[in-house]
């Protein structure tokens, strides 16, 4: 049974500070996805976990062990690498039982071990063939082999799929899917793809410059967004930002006002809020309507349309110049230059006080 | 651009820029190399008013024959074994074998090359006589030199890389170090040893004489035939293993680091991290390191000519040393030449030994 604990972990490289105090809660048999943008430390994280990288300061507890200064090996982790790690000169069935024979193993407990994880991944007709002659798939599918026979209580994945293509990468995705219910192991799993944090994960945890911004069930960071940095991130196309004014405050409501959307009333969800600050308003672009002119919100014309077959995307340019993306769910043609009228549902809205940045992850 | 093209497609004026660099390398490498074929099968001389003539494989005969004799003892008349005043028995003298004997042509102008006791009391003496003693020795000596440098200068230099091959401060003078040798010319180096190695205030002696507080006495390391070759080898080991250093690094440094953290991280010891990650990563540098090492020991001259000049004793003849002193010393190119053709074909011989023992063999 092993939770992963951390308490106020931290990082630096020199005196490059990359994790500034996480402080993570992962439940045994939990599947946890790391998600952010390039370099905010998610393979950090991981490595750490690992015992691949020291930890500066803080305490991670693995099951009921402080774990700081534990040997990799003693951890009960496992990790696979997108670079797949597997050695070359070595067979499928080398590969796959390396850590039994660096633990001098019986070689027939570790043939059978063997045979179990190749009958898992149901790669039994490849066990005698070399790294050389498999698919970027199967190679993976080895590196998991080797993770999953050392029976770890803790599997770590960093973007292991990422080398694959499109395809593969959604046969692997639901393999590694099923491999955790089979298994019941707790597993970490850093992605860039939001498909695979979506689909996959029990608790996503969203990371940027080294520290957490939301941790929460998919749909939770989904529909309640923290901060505008997670509302930004999760969600493709990305959630618009209309910068607003606030004009009143009642118990759990805010009046705003912005020269292209004129006064709605939108819920506060306890975020607090001053009268007479800018605010931004969120709005996802699925929950955008297209309506005539006459009972539209926002109007605008269309810029650019992308159609989907399931849906159509439009990227609509309002009078202010603001550039909105409303995602219409059927098939729909816009001419580009058209006017366009937009609705949205005021309870699916949410209103940030802080403001995007420019360079900031939104877009 | 039409020019360009015309440039490009013209055969003549691609010809017409090969021409130089051809012209030069077939000036300098493959003429001399079919001259010394050439050369090898008739009696050229440096320097002769004699046109030469065909003499077919006879410079081969002349190096390479060999032959053997048992030698009886001399008895008195009533059969007993005669023996000198040292009591060593005593037998014919070779030359009445070897000098016009008409029962043993095929021992004509040979001289002995070693012998041994064999027969019942050992009474007999088997002799292995050769047509060119001093040439025998230099094969063996070149052989011995190349047996013993291979392995030792391989192995050593890969001990040094994996030393080298860490993150340390001040690395990078260590790597500086171990390659001084190799930038230093090997005549210079072979002087300086010539010192180091001096019987009577060599750098050596001293320092093996106050180590043992005196009680070393002096060895004159070139000047006797026991130390001789193995003074020579030892220089030459300590000279070019930064050169070998240098490749293995390079070597090591196309293993892929994620190898060694996925063996870390199921425990690899040192030594099986070496044995399962390291070695098989470094499989074809090892190949063309062997190789180059063969090749580099074989034309073992430099040192030969600073240090010995082949002697003491002909103890530190070696082919290269002996094609060089046939052709030049002695004006005598068809021997030379030869000697040279014949250790092309070993080293050839070798090296496709070591390419087909060392082959990449799929399963
Ligand atoms: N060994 C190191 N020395 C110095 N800085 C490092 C080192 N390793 C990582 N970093 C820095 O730490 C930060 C986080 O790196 P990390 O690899 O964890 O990012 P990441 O979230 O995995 O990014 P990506 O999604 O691109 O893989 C980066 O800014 C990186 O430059
Ligand atoms: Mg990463």
């Amino acid at each position: 049974m092993a939770d992963v604990v951390l308490k106020n972990i931290k990082k630096s490289f020199g005196n490059v500070d990359v994790i500034k105090g996480v402080d993570l809660d992962i439940k045994d048999g939990e599947f946890t996805v790391f998600v952010g943008p390039s370099g905010c430390g998610k393979s950090t994280l991981l490595r750490m976990i690992a015992g691949l990288e020291d930890i500066s300061d803080g305490d991670m507890f693995i099951g009921d062990t402080r774990v700081n200064t534990v040997a990799p090996k003693d951890r009960g982790v496992a990790m696979v690498f997108q670079s797949y790690a597997i050695f070359p000169h070595m067979t499928v069935r080398e590969n796959i039982g390396f850590g039994l024979t660096i633990a001098k193993t019986p070689k027939a407990e570790k043939d059978a071990k063997v045979a179990e994880a190749a009958r898992i991944l149901q790669m039994e007709h490849l066990l005698d063939r070399r790294p050389s002659q498999l698919s970027g798939g199967q190679r993976q599918r080895v590196a998991i082999g080797r993770a999953i026979t050392r029976k770890p209580e803790v599997f770590l994945f960093d973007e292991p799929l990422s080398n694959l293509d499109a395809a593969l990468r959604m046969d692997m995705r639901m393999e590694i899917g099923k491999l955790h219910q089979q298994l019941g192991a707790t597993m970490i799993y850093v992605t860039h793809d939001q498909v695979e944090a979506m689909t996959l994960a029990d608790k996503i945890v969203v990371l940027k410059d080294g520290a957490v911004m939301q941790a929460g069930a998919p749909m939770d960071l989904y529909h309640n967004p923290d901060n505008l940095f997670v509302a930004g991130f999760l969600g493709a196309p990305s959630m618009n930002f209309l910068i607003v004014d606030v004009i009143a405050l009642t118990d759990d409501h805010a009046h705003v006002h912005s020269p292209v959307l004129g006064d709605i009333t939108i819920a506060t969800k306890g975020r607090q809020f001053t009268v007479g600050q800018q605010a931004t308003l969120g709005l996802r672009p699925q929950h955008l309507s297209y309506v005539e002119a006459t009972t539209a919100q926002l109007s605008g014309h269309v810029t650019l349309t992308e159609r989907l077959g399931s849906e159509t995307v439009i990227n609509a340019t309002l009078s202010d110049g603001t550039t909105l993306i409303a995602a219409i769910a059927e098939d729909q043609e816009f001419r580009v230059g058209a006017e366009i009228g937009l609705r949205f549902d005021t309870t699916k809205a949410h209103l940030f006080p802080e403001l995007p940045t420019t360079t900031g992850a939104a877009h | 651009m039409a020019q360009q093209k015309s440039l490009t497609q013209s055969n003549v004026s691609g010809w017409a820029f090969a021409l130089p660099g051809f012209g030069l390398m077939v000036a300098f490498i493959i003429l001399p190399f079919f001259f010394a074929i050439w050369f090898s099968l008739t009696n050229q001389r440096l320097i002769s008013p004699n046109p030469p003539s065909f003499m077919g494989l006879s410079n081969y005969v002349d190096l390479l024959s060999i032959g053997t004799i048992v030698l009886e003892p001399e008895r008195d008349a009533t059969g007993a074994v005669i023996r000198d005043n040292a009591g060593d028995i005593t037998y014919p003298r070779l030359r009445n074998f070897t000098r016009n004997n008409p029962d043993y042509p095929h021992l004509q102008g040979m001289r002995e090359w070693f012998g041994w006791q064999t027969g019942p009391n050992d009474e007999l003496r088997r002799v292995i006589l050769a047509k060119d003693v001093v040439f025998m020795r230099a094969l063996k000596n070149t052989f011995t030199f190349v047996i013993i440098v291979a392995p030792l200068q391989a192995g050593l230099a890969l001990m040094l890389a994996l030393l080298i091959n860490q993150k340390l401060r001040g690395i990078n003078v260590y790597r500086a170090i171990y390659f001084m040798p190799v930038v230093i010319s090997i005549v210079v180096v072979a002087f300086l040893w010539r010192l180091i190695y001096d019987g009577n205030n060599g750098l050596l002696n001293n320092i093996l004489g106050a180590l043992s507080f005196g009680w070393f006495e002096p060895v004159d390391w070139l000047g006797q035939p026991s130390t001789a070759l193995g003074s020579i080898i030892a220089m030459s080991i300590w000279q070019a293993v930064g050169f070998h250093m240098v490749i293995w690094l390079s070597g090591l440094q196309t293993i892929s680091p994620t190898l060694y953290e996925a063996a870390e991280l199921e425990g690899s010891s040192k030594w099986q991290t070496f044995r399962y990650v390291t070695w098989p990563g470094l499989r074809n540098t090892a190949v063309l390191i062997l190789i180059v090492i063969t090749m580099q020991a074989f034309g073992l001259f430099a040192q030969v000519d600073v240090m010995t000049n082949g002697g003491p004793l002909d103890s530190t003849q070696t082919i290269v040393f002996q094609a060089i002193e046939r052709g030049y010393g002695k004006q005598d190119i068809s021997g030379g030449s030869a000697i040279s053709v014949i250790l092309f074909l070993i080293v050839l011989s070798i090296s496709m030994i070591q390419r087909y023992l060392t082959r990449e063999r799929n399963t």
